[in-house]
């Protein structure tokens, strides 16, 4: 059953030479308890796809159906997990969490319930030991820890994370990849998620939502990855399965939808560079 | 390695004559912090006081540092005498009344206010009440005006030409119209404050507002799209986004701007008191001016110091509160 449905979006930003088409006909239907990827080149119109299914930009055609219903602004029930942790810098974790919660929980929840929540959350992200820090005071992975915690803390039916890692060193990322996998497993979240790297979409996601580049963007292709459950990094990465997977992404990013012109014509019969490097591991 | 600026060539030579002295001790951060402030006032002194000998005026010689500290003198024993006075003039009253009472139990007691001059002491007290609930009102009108102007490009607009036309207005041009307005408009048998101060008041909000308005727009406006976009999502109403969102973003620039403001109000105010009246340090300086004794140049000097140092006091309040309500404790604010 389609849970959220992204249907015929169009989407146009006047500038000075006239009118900047950045979506094409952007069609995506998501199921319940989904982990979809958006990957594509920067300035392909990911962001711009996630910020209309946000509600924070108007698609210029068509729209998004989220259980049927047409989505109209922006809403906690679509909480967003922003690349730049966006926490208020003047608020501790807790306090940051809460403003989401008394926000979406007013006059549902008692005030020890909403204690419990919060707290709740933040053990999720293993955030508890830093509740009551300021985000200058704690790490960039801490930071989006925290930022995903008040998302979680929403209760959104559709989780919107615009490159959560991105800002992040490999290590912390790695680290955080795979807490968001497990609280995917215990949630059961439906989530959107922008990414620029090919690993990271391969091990989380089910499918895989590779997009053209723009202007007037539109969804290339879809990779649906069929990997067990729970996914071990170590373990997938001599996996045949995971390896052809990601070859494919790569072959679509580099070869069908290279962003730079090549310099000299690859000669015939030399191996594509996405098998070169699936090739290397 | 030669010394290479003025600077470090006369830390060096302190640090040098300090060692030829036995005090090796002395850190960098006390020469910087201690010695070299009090290196800059004694220099000044020292050239005030050749320059003051130089200068003959009417009144006669231009007053150096001796002469002001002379006067500092003569005002705190004016102002101990007057308060001498003040205490015996009660004692005398409640004597007296106590001693009506006796004889007539029906008699109403009056009490009579102690109408002496004012000394330079209560002066300056009246000055800062006044600079203070001028101030203490520009910000009540600016801040939220500048929050609205802010939040919103339409009502900017609208403002900006206004705001831009009246900022630079000088305290005396207002000076007369407020007179007359509030001479017009403040009618009352038993006034609760004089017109005088109603004046200086009203002279100190007009020109003091701005920098506050202004700075709060600007950091109303600028709050960062990641923020907003926070408060849309979790849909926040208009009033907790204000609270809870824009003004903890814009405090920096509000305090930049309420900075500015006490400052502008601190030197508007002593025009305003010269001409309104008021009486507070303006009306000293210029009933000194007027005076023209031998020792009205010394005191008017010391009024000018007197001005500057509440003023530096008062920006120091204002940089403790910034301090305070900063939620970045590790800006750096100075």
């Amino acid at each position: 059953m389609t849970h959220l449905d992204i249907s015929q979006v169009s989407i146009e930003f006047p500038t000075p030479k006239g009118t900047f088409k950045a979506l094409d006909g952007v069609n995506l239907k998501i199921a319940k308890g989904e982990f979809v990827s958006l990957i594509g080149h920067s300035g392909c119109g990911k962001s711009t796809v996630l910020n209309i299914v946000a509600g924070l930009y108007d698609a210029t055609e068509g729209g998004v159906l989220l259980d049927g219903k047409e989505v109209r602004g922006p809403g906690p029930e679509r909480a967003v997990v922003f690349q730049n942790h966006s926490l208020l810098p003047w608020l501790t974790s807790y306090q940051n969490v809460e403003l989401a919660v008394k926000q979406v929980f007013k006059g549902k929840k008692t005030k020890k319930e909403m204690h419990d929540w919060i707290m709740h959350n933040l053990e999720l992200v293993h955030m508890i030991h830093a509740a009551d820090k300021r985000p200058a005071e704690i790490s960039g992975g801490m930071k989006q820890r925290v930022g995903i915690a008040r998302a979680l803390a929403m209760e959104p039916s559709v989780l919107l994370m615009d490159e959560p890692f991105g800002a992040l060193d490999a290590l912390t990322r790695a680290h955080l990849q795979d807490s968001l996998m497990e609280i995917q497993r215990d949630l059961n979240n439906t989530v959107i998620m922008i990414t620029h790297d090919v690993d990271e979409a391969v091990l989380l996601s089910d499918r895989i939502v590779m997009m053209t580049n723009g202007p007037a963007a539109t969804v290339g292709e879809i990779l649906t990855v069929d990997l067990e459950r729970p996914r071990d990094r170590l373990a997938l990465a001599d996996d045949p399965k995971y390896v052809d997977y990601r070859a494919q992404v790569l072959t679509f990013l580099y070869e069908k939808q290279r962003k730079i012109e090549p310099i000299s014509k690859p000669a015939a019969g030399t191996k594509t560079l996405g098998q070169k490097l699936a090739a290397n591991g | 390695m030669p010394p290479c600026d003025l600077g470090e060539w006369v830390m060096s030579a302190i640090v040098l004559s300090m060692k030829s002295f036995g005090l090796q001790k002395l850190s960098e951060f006390r020469i910087k912090n201690l010695l070299m402030p009090l290196l800059g006032i004694m220099v000044f002194l020292f050239v005030w006081q050749v320059g003051a000998e130089r200068i003959d005026t009417s009144l006669g010689k231009f007053p150096g540092p001796v002469a002001v500290y002379e006067q500092w003198q003569s005002l705190l024993s004016d102002h101990q005498r007057e308060r001498e006075k003040e205490v015996s003039f009660y004692q005398r009253q409640d004597e007296r009344n106590a001693d009506r009472l006796a004889k007539d139990p029906n008699y109403v007691v009056k009490i009579r206010e102690y109408t002496g001059k004012p000394t330079f002491f209560d002066q300056i007290f009246t000055s800062l009440y006044t600079v203070l609930a001028g101030f203490g009102l520009a910000t009540l009108i600016a801040i939220p005006l500048g929050i609205l102007v802010g939040l919103n490009s339409m009502v900017y607009s609208a403002l900006n030409p206004v705001i831009q036309i009246f900022k630079p207005v000088s305290p005396l041009a207002w000076l007369p119209l407020v007179t007359m307005v509030v001479s017009a408009s403040y009618v009352s048998a038993d006034p609760m404050f004089s017109k005088s101060f109603l004046t200086s008041m009203f002279t100190v909000t007009m020109c003091c507002m701005w920098p506050t308005l202004i700075n709060t727009a600007v950091g109303v406006a600028s709050i960062e799209q990641d923020l907003l976009n926070v408060s849309k999502v979790l849909r926040l109403n208009w009033f907790t986004h204000v609270m809870k969102i824009v003004i903890p973003s814009a405090m920096p620039m509000m305090f930049t701007g309420l900075r500015l403001s006490l400052g502008i109000a601190w030197m508007v105010l002593i025009a305003a008191e010269m001409l309104a009246q008021n009486p507070g340090l303006g009306k000293f300086v210029w009933d000194e001016f007027q005076n023209g004794s031998s020792d009205s140049l010394g005191r008017i000097m010391l009024a000018v110091l007197m001005i500057g140092f509440i003023g530096f006091l008062l920006d120091r309040v204002m940089l403790f509160a910034q301090r305070y309500f900063s939620w970045d404790k590790t800006q750096i604010l100075r």
